[in-house]
């Protein structure tokens, strides 16, 4: 079973609660904001494995090719461009579709494995832990984020998401079966919980909120949660503690005075699931 | 020699647009006949790649210098291959571009800007 945590804005504390969720429930942690993963930093793994990420990109070969830049036209991202006598190709914006290959009727374009990330696989202590890393200067996470989902083992994985409800979220919740929806009490909060909650919607999986740096109060987002019939799985206080010890990069689970917070969250997240 | 400037419009009244890759029109001016085309620049409503479509754009008119605001890192590789020169204008209408350029008032674009600056 893969459970996303996921939160609409960033800074939420995605990452604390997945990596003590993942703690809490005896589950694998699986990084999938490969863009920026940082659950590592806190878990500190033994790598035990490191795999390529590679994706296909387009060649020219300039002897078959008679400038007829069908290929260009072909491109939807507009990856090719013609500069006088050459074929320019743009392997960042290359999304791998081969409409280019096909349209090339002198056989002038093949296609060729480019690495653009790579996935690693660990341990810390008793947790199993994998993570999907992509190289500086890429833009494109999809590839990544899809072989990494495809390695997740068939057990209870918690997945941390990348913030927002971009194609990086969507491409991970097409293949989890619950998710945990992390926010603080604030407008922004708010506003992007509400965008989150209608992905989450889209895909018709039980899901529930954590709300984190709680002020104890009937805040917005209990209100909201309220109205909406919501399930609040827990809330993580608004403490300074608790700043300082992520600040030092240990795991909150590991200090008794929060090991309840995470447990409690774990009981309530396995009723709503 | 052709002139290519990115613009808001289709007009030599018309304002520079500061974008290059989602401006709106590129106007292409021609020294010699003093004739003024205008062209939808199809690199506007590009899900990636801008720049890349507005550039390619304007090599097929074969313009033999731009000016707009900035360039992003890959229009600006394309036309430094190209052996295209690009002028860097801030403010005011097309046919005060090409005046200015004349007149040899604009200064070249010698580094790109930031990506994604256009998106709006």
């Amino acid at each position: 079973m893969n459970i996303a945590v996921l939160s609409g804005k960033g800074g939420t504390g995605k990452t604390t609660v997945s990596v003590n969720l993942a703690k809490a429930l005896k589950a694998n942690y699986v990084d999938c904001d490969v863009e920026e993963p940082n659950g590592f930093l806190f878990l500190n793994p033994n790598i035990e494995e490191q795999h390529p990420v590679k994706v296909e990109t387009p060649f020219v070969n300039t002897d078959n090719c008679t400038l007829c830049l069908k290929c260009i036209e072909a491109c939807q991202f507009n990856a090719l461009l013609n500069i006088q006598k050459d074929i320019v190709i743009f392997s960042n914006l290359c999304h791998s579709c081969g409409a280019c290959e096909i349209a090339c009727k002198f056989d002038a374009l093949h296609y060729e494995l480019r690495e653009t990330g790579i996935i690693e696989k660990g341990k810390s202590k008793e947790t199993p832990c994998m993570a999907g890393i992509l190289n500086i200067g890429e833009p494109m996470a999809g590839p990544v984020i899809r072989k990494l989902m495809k390695q997740v083992p068939k057990a209870l994985n918690i997945i941390d998401c990348s913030p927002g409800t971009s194609c990086n979220v969507v491409h991970t919740l097409k293949h989890t079966d619950g998710a945990v929806l992390v926010t603080e009490p604030t407008l922004f909060g708010l506003h992007d919980l509400k965008m989150a909650v209608e992905l989450v919607k889209m895909f018709h999986i039980p899901f529930g909120i954590i709300i984190n740096k709680d002020d104890g109060q009937n805040n917005m987002i209990r209100q909201y949660c309220q109205e909406n019939k919501m399930d609040v799985l827990g809330t993580i206080p608004y403490s300074k503690e608790i700043a300082h010890i992520y600040s030092k990069g240990a795991i909150l689970y590991d200090f008794t005075k929060y090991k309840n917070v995470f447990d409690n969250i774990s009981q309530n997240l396995k009723e709503v699931l | 020699m052709k002139i290519g400037i990115s613009s808001v419009g289709t007009e030599g009244k018309d304002l520079l647009d500061r974008r290059f890759g989602r401006c709106d029109y590129f106007q292409i001016y021609d020294t010699e006949s003093k004739e003024t085309i205008a062209i939808e620049n199809e690199g506007k409503t590009a899900k990636g790649g801008a720049g890349i479509a507005s550039a390619q754009q304007l090599l097929d008119k074969k313009v033999d210098v731009v000016i707009t605001g900035n360039l992003g890192p890959n229009a600006f590789m394309i036309f430094e291959k190209a052996r295209i020169k690009a002028y860097q204008c801030e403010s005011g209408s097309v046919r005060h571009a090409i005046e200015k350029l004349e007149k040899n008032e604009l200064k070249e674009l010698v580094l790109a800007g930031p990506s994604h600056q256009g998106m709006s």
